[in-house]
């Protein structure tokens, strides 16, 4: 094992434990906003398993889409619904958790086991590397062209229906007399007396 | 021996990532942990490709086609997570029952 293999492997057991201890933060902390930090955490901890593995434009793409664009709207849905209610507590939950470690461990020890008895047919190809973003965009207007023009679409479709589905439905009280010819959204008034009030109570 | 690391670092990612999808009750929570899910699935796609496909690298692509879906399906939840929240003022996973009967 010369240097950088060295470097490699430190820097893949130091990335490999930050982003599991990371990953059981974010499922085991009560506090929810711990979790969405730490989640940024394992995106960034993940990015870095990407640049160990010669892909330095999706590792940039991950940290732009996910810890950029992810992680900020999971923290903007964590200061809307920002409701510190107490859950009420289920008879038995202990059941269901120690069920459901349960079946985690067997299923990591199947997959775990099955990795490592699989002979696997290692290329001997010289890696990508600095040309990895040449070959991807050669695939997508190649021969991933009809999945990416569809991803385009389907990203519209989400935009619109995130806004149509988050939209303060409209209630029509009163008939608007000179509204109709003005093309608005329209939306229901909020009450913003009654939100303050709830924040100064918390 | 370093391909076995990454896919092993993968479905440990996984597995944490189905038990807080089945044992978190706040709805944000159920939302990162599937983003951890995807992750590790990414993680694996990644792997792969660069061990066992270096030059035609087709797992970057679907990894970069994974983040796209990914992101997409945050926006979508988090707007649906909204929407239950304004209706049944709760976010906790054990009182949506809109659907059961």
């Amino acid at each position: 094992m010369n240097l950088a293999e060295g470097v490699q492997f430190i820097s893949l057991g130091i990335l490999g434990v930050l982003m599991l201890v990371a990953a059981l933060g974010v499922v085991l902390l009560s506090n929810i906003v711990y979790s969405a930090f730490l989640l940024g955490l394992v995106f960034v901890s993940i990015s870095g398993l990407y640049i160990l593995l010669n892909a330095g434009f999706v590792a940039a793409a991950q940290v732009l889409v996910y810890v950029g664009a992810v992680n900020i709207l999971i923290l903007f849905g964590i200061m809307l619904v920002n409701k510190r209610e107490d859950f009420q507590p289920i008879s038995k939950a202990w059941v269901g958790k120690a069920a459901t470690g349960a079946v985690c461990l067997g299923l990591f020890t199947l997959l775990s086991s099955m990795v490592l008895a699989t002979p696997w047919q290692l290329s001997t190809a010289t890696p990508a590397g600095e040309n990895a973003i040449e070959i991807i965009g050669l695939h997508f207007f190649s021969d991933f062209l009809l999945p990416f023009e569809l991803a385009s679409v389907l990203l519209l479709m989400a935009l619109v229906g995130a806004i149509i589905l988050a939209r303060r439905e409209y209630i029509p009280d009163y008939e608007p007399e000179d509204e109709q010819k003005v093309l608005t959204l329209r939306e229901r008034p909020r009450e913003l007396v009654a939100t303050s009030s709830d924040n100064q109570e918390m | 021996m370093q391909l076995e690391y990454f896919l092993i670092l993968a479905a440990a990612l996984f597995c944490v990532g189905i038990y807080g999808l089945v044992t978190s009750r706040n709805v944000i929570r159920v939302l990162m942990s599937i983003e951890l899910m995807l992750n590790a699935v990414n993680l694996n796609l990644m792997a792969f490709s660069n061990y066992l496909d270096p030059a035609e690298i087709k797992g970057q692509v679907f990894a970069v086609f994974v983040i796209t879906i990914a992101a997409a399906e945050a926006a979508v939840g988090l707007a649906i997570v909204l929407s239950i929240y304004r209706n049944r003022d709760t976010v906790d996973m054990e009182q949506f029952n809109l659907l059961k009967w």
